[in-house]
């Protein structure tokens, strides 16, 4: 259940965020792009809180603390920059997780890691290219994919706490590569910020749900 | 056979976002489990496809208007839909309707990335992708570079 909530919050709260950019994104393919990513998180997150219990209830009628999503999902998309590296290093980490999750005894969550696995080798594909052109980009562009970084880098000690320890070799070594094309240096170590999973959030959690959950709790049950 | 009836039936359902082919071409139908409570088993495109609920109900409405409403509607993730799954005759349908139809995973095999599209209008190889999300989850935008038309390619999954 635990489990099921930390992977269905996940993709609820990033395909909300992303979400956002619809309509305000760099141009009409990116947005495009966003969209569709948004998507298909959309669409993980059902599979994952239908098994949890009732997804809809469990979207709409929980509070901040009721949620066990990583603290990296709900920071906000910030510039276009700061949106691709929160996406790149959430995408590369969900694929390599899927990927062990789709082999797993589950069989449940198995079928659903081995679905959305396979658009996730989308996203986080999408999310490397575009690392790469701002990191070898213009001065500008470079500067932001960086100051971008940086603002996420805290946020990725959670993703691997716990049972996902053993991801962390995999997802470095692919951060590296992409990294290394795009000219750019790992960002410095940081102390990382965990409490997510624990249902500890930042305080952007709350402003997200005020906005996702505002019909729901306004007009009980209201349907279309 | 009640299956062979209900396949017959729903291979005149048109998908609801390119409705040249038809569901079972897609092939989104699984299977027909006969028994007490028979079921038709289909399965999703992309997680999050919008068009899931459209499908459901079309299915729906098709079974009804055959006598068969005490059939149920099953969705199964496993084994996961593939792009390898649309018929040949799909695939010749959705290139007359100018969608680039997806590589099959023999020719995805021999290469890292897919190969330039043939475009839909003038069957040209010389194609460049726009953008690799188009307008539903499961295209992509391409472009070609003979006869300068943009058009959707079906995206390899």
């Amino acid at each position: 259940m635990e489990n099921l909530l930390r992977l269905g919050d996940d993709a609820l709260i990033l395909g909300h965020r992303l979400s956002e950019w619809c309509g305000h994104a760099p141009t009409l393919e990116v947005d495009l792009a966003l969209a569709n990513i948004g998507l298909d998180l959309l669409g993980q997150a059902q599979f994952f809180l239908g098994l949890a219990g009732d997804a809809d209830a469990l979207a709409y009628r929980r509070d901040a603390f009721e949620f066990k999503n990583c603290l990296l999902v709900e920071q906000p998309n910030g510039d276009f920059a700061r949106t691709i590296a929160r996406q790149f290093f959430f995408s590369a980490w969900q694929e390599i997780l899927f990927r062990h999750l789709a082999a797993g005894d589950d069989k449940n969550i198995a079928a659903i890691a081995a679905k959305a696995g396979k658009e996730v080798t989308y996203h986080a594909r999408f999310a490397a290219e575009w690392l790469v052109r701002l990191g070898d980009g213009t001065e500008e562009s470079r500067r932001r994919m960086t100051d971008g970084m940086d603002w996420c880098w805290r946020f990725v000690d959670e993703l691997f706490a716990d049972d996902n320890a053993s991801l962390r070799p995999e997802w470095d070594a692919r951060v590296d590569a992409v990294l290394a094309e795009a000219g750019l240096p790992r960002p410095a170590k940081v102390r990382g910020i965990t409490g997510g999973r624990d249902g500890k959030h930042t305080e952007h959690l709350g402003h997200i749900l005020a906005d996702m959950q505002f019909l729901q709790r306004a007009y009980p049950d209201a349907v279309w | 056979m009640l299956a062979d009836e209900i396949f017959s039936l729903l291979a005149q359902v048109p998908d609801p976002e390119i409705p040249v082919i038809s569901l079972t071409e897609l092939g989104i139908v699984r299977e027909v489990r006969e028994g007490a409570t028979p079921e038709v088993v289909i399965t999703p495109t992309y997680s999050g496809c919008p068009a899931s609920l459209v499908i459901q109900q079309s299915i729906r409405a098709a079974l009804d208007e055959a006598g068969l409403g005490h059939v149920g509607i099953r969705t199964e993730l496993s084994p996961a839909w593939t792009t390898d799954w649309i018929s040949a005759p799909g695939r010749e349908k959705l290139l007359a309707y100018g969608i680039a139809p997806p590589e099959t995973a023999e020719g995805r095999l021999k290469r890292l990335d897919e190969a330039p599209a043939i475009c839909p209008q003038c069957r040209s190889p010389n194609t460049r992708e726009i953008s690799r999300f188009g307008s539903t989850p499961c295209k992509a935008l391409w472009r070609c570079l003979d006869c300068a038309e943009p058009f959707d390619r079906f995206k390899c999954l």
